[in-house]
């Protein structure tokens, strides 16, 4: 591998930026391609399936056999509301292996004794996230009920086009939410991106049932729409 | 601590940076029960040194020892391992997989 291509994996990847290396098996020659490049590489299909996988794989092209060495970054996923569902959550979205973080400034919820699985952080939205980097590999999770919180944490997923964004709340709520967003300057093709009641409907009744169905929505998202390709900066 | 992939290919530039003769090494592929899935890397500097894992142990040490070879001659090279024939290789996985490594210099 070229040191330049190995500086730049890295460096695509300190900055939460998915590439993938490829390689021809058969003359060693190499190439990187940045996530914001695939859509016009002339292999983009290949690459995207690859990204969307998350996984490193063997492929064929032009009879060529390439080795796609796949660098997607960790999904994190930021609850905003440190309520039962999100206890639930927490400890399923561990075993799956999603980075979680629970925000709430209600200091009242908002403790380590309540989410031994995650770390949570005791303060307004607005505060943290713009500290946190939100980007088309996080997911954000509404479930205060509460415009107060849910709002700013809202605005933020929108703007830095979250891969999943779910709100609780009845479509009554919803609807309501949607004129705030409006208000804010976002269109319906931005507003459509949010899940809304959260979770899929598989009848879930208690907090950690809603949990699974959450979670369930948040791999469908990463798993199997494709990924709104990263805009080359 | 495990190390993680992000650690590895870091570590694969500090040692570059360092002035040593560096590989890195990528399981391209996997039959049956392998231990380690495609994509892991395993990097080695010229003195031996390595980080990370290819197969969980079983065959990192004929991994490492070809890998001095290629920083030697900076030919890539790919190995193969397995259970299912004892004179195409060297060292077998314990768990009854194959595994397909690609080994090459950092130039």
């Amino acid at each position: 591998m070229r040191l330049d291509l190995l500086k730049t994996l890295n460096e695509e990847r300190k900055a939460r930026r998915a590439a993938i290396l490829v390689t021809d098996m058969a003359s060693g020659e190499q190439r990187l391609v940045k996530g914001a490049d695939i859509a016009a590489d002339p292999l983009a299909d290949l690459l995207d399936q690859a990204l969307r996988a998350g996984k490193s794989r063997s492929a064929e092209h032009d009879g060529k056999q390439l080795f796609l060495t796949v660098q997607a970054p960790p999904v994190r996923i930021f609850c905003i509301g440190a309520v039962h569902i999100s206890q639930a959550l927490a400890p399923m979205a561990k075993l799956t292996g999603f980075d979680l973080t629970v925000i709430d400034p209600r200091t009242a919820f908002a403790t380590p004794e309540r989410f031994p699985d995650a770390p949570v952080l005791a303060d307004w939205p607005q505060n943290v996230l713009p500290g946190l980097g939100l980007d088309q590999y996080t997911g954000v999770c509404l479930l205060t009920h509460d415009p107060k919180i849910d709002d700013p944490a809202l605005i933020a997923a929108l703007k830095a086009e979250c891969f999943y964004i779910g709100a609780l709340g009845s479509r009554k709520t919803h609807a309501k939410r949607v004129e705030r967003m409006m208000a804010e300057g976002f269109g319906e093709d931005a507003l459509k991106r949010i899940h809304a009641p959260i979770g899929l409907d598989i009848g879930s009744v208690s907090p950690a049932e809603i949990a699974v169905s959450v979670l369930g929505e948040i791999i469908a998202a990463l798993r199997k729409k494709p990924l709104r390709v990263e805009k080359a900066a | 601590m495990l190390a993680s992939d992000d650690d590895i290919l870091i570590k694969a530039q500090d040692w570059k940076a360092a002035g040593k003769g560096v590989a890195i090494a990528t399981v391209v592929e996997t039959w049956g029960s392998a231990p380690r899935p495609v994509g892991s890397h395993l990097v080695i500097d010229e003195d031996g040194n390595f980080l990370g894992s290819v197969s969980g142990g079983c065959v990192e040490g004929e991994v490492v020892s070809e890998a001095t070879d290629v920083i030697a001659d900076g030919k890539a090279r790919t190995l193969e391992f397995g259970v299912a024939d004892e004179t195409a290789w060297r060292v077998g996985l314990s768990c009854g997989g194959r595994i397909r490594v690609f080994v090459e210099r950092v130039d």
